[in-house]
């Protein structure tokens, strides 16, 4: 598989994607920074990471969802390439139109750096195929604006499509409308979550329950 | 050259935990009678647009492009 990981200041999770990508596929991806304008040819997947892109300034996610890369992205995405936001980058996701809704400031006010567990809505999806539908798994999360908000018709919409494929199981933390944790596109190939997968994908630190979306991911698109 | 004032808020319905932090906060220092608070950001944008309605034009491009994410906040846009 043929990645991309994009780097905006104040990127901070981009090296723990890199290490996830690595475990799953065998093969080191491509760092970009946001300045450039156009993408790789041959990419498979493009990954939008964690971190705190321009100081959150204005809104999480807003600044960097302007960046001159992320045009380039917008065509891959309107092609039918996969992409892939995690924490910040499904804030970038939201902010750039990609994926509905937005990310607001969690509603205990509270930064949250803790695991927690997700359930597994969807494992028809490009990134769930090796997760059981229904099975539960942990990760960890990092975020001060994790809290998903839609409009009712949107929220109709998203579960009606079946576009939910995480939901946080048991306490739902930061407050998010339906539990939810991760969503994707109509075809399924946008996927952006708050937690961080990347971060449990050795059994050294943390175990190897995120593992499964890397390798499914990989194994869709060398099918 | 415009002084444009754009006031952008949470939308009747998004969740404000600020706003009711300080609600709680105000009624917690002895302030009686305190309704709901909303927090929002105001932004002074200076244009070179001299015309007010042309310069009003588009500070409400601005804020539907970048100042506000119109799925949770609203905006109004007036000279500074």
């Amino acid at each position: 598989m043929n990645a991309a990981i994009i780097t905006f200041p104040g990127t901070n999770r981009e090296r723990d994607m890199a290490l996830a990508l690595r475990a799953a596929t065998g093969r080191r991806p491509t760092m970009l920074w946001h300045r450039e304008t156009a993408l790789p040819s041959g990419l498979d997947l493009v990954v939008l990471p964690g971190g705190f892109s321009y100081g959150d300034y204005l809104r999480c996610g807003a600044m960097a969802a302007q960046s001159p890369i992320m045009a380039a992205v917008r065509d891959f995405a309107a092609r039918g390439g996969h992409v892939l936001g995690v924490c910040n980058g499904f804030q970038m996701l939201t902010e750039a139109g990609l994926l509905p809704g937005a990310l607001l400031r969690n509603a205990s006010l509270r930064f949250l750096a803790m695991d927690c567990v997700m359930r597994v809505e969807r494992a028809d999806t490009p990134y769930t195929a090796h997760f059981q539908r229904g099975a539960t798994f942990r990760a960890t999360m990092a975020h001060g604006d994790g809290n998903y908000f839609c409009d009712a018709e949107t929220l109709a919409r998203l579960e009606g499509e079946g576009r939910v494929v995480f939901r946080y199981e048991g306490e739902n933390r930061n407050g998010s409308i339906d539990a939810i944790a991760g969503i994707c596109s109509a075809n399924a190939r946008v996927l952006g979550l708050m937690p961080h997968p990347e971060n449990c994908v050795d059994p050294l630190v943390g175990g190897t329950e995120g593992l499964p979306i890397f390798t499914s991911i990989a194994a869709h698109v060398a099918a | 050259m415009t002084k444009l004032r754009v006031t952008v808020f949470p939308k009747a319905g998004v969740l404000d935990p600020q706003g009711k932090a300080i609600e709680r906060a105000l009624s917690g220092l002895g302030f009686e009678g305190v309704g709901e608070v909303r927090v929002g950001k105001v932004m002074i944008v200076e244009v070179s647009e001299t015309d007010p309605t042309r310069a009003r034009a588009q500070g409400e491009d601005m804020a539907r492009k970048l100042l506000a994410n119109t799925v949770i906040e609203s905006f109004t846009v007036e000279p500074a």
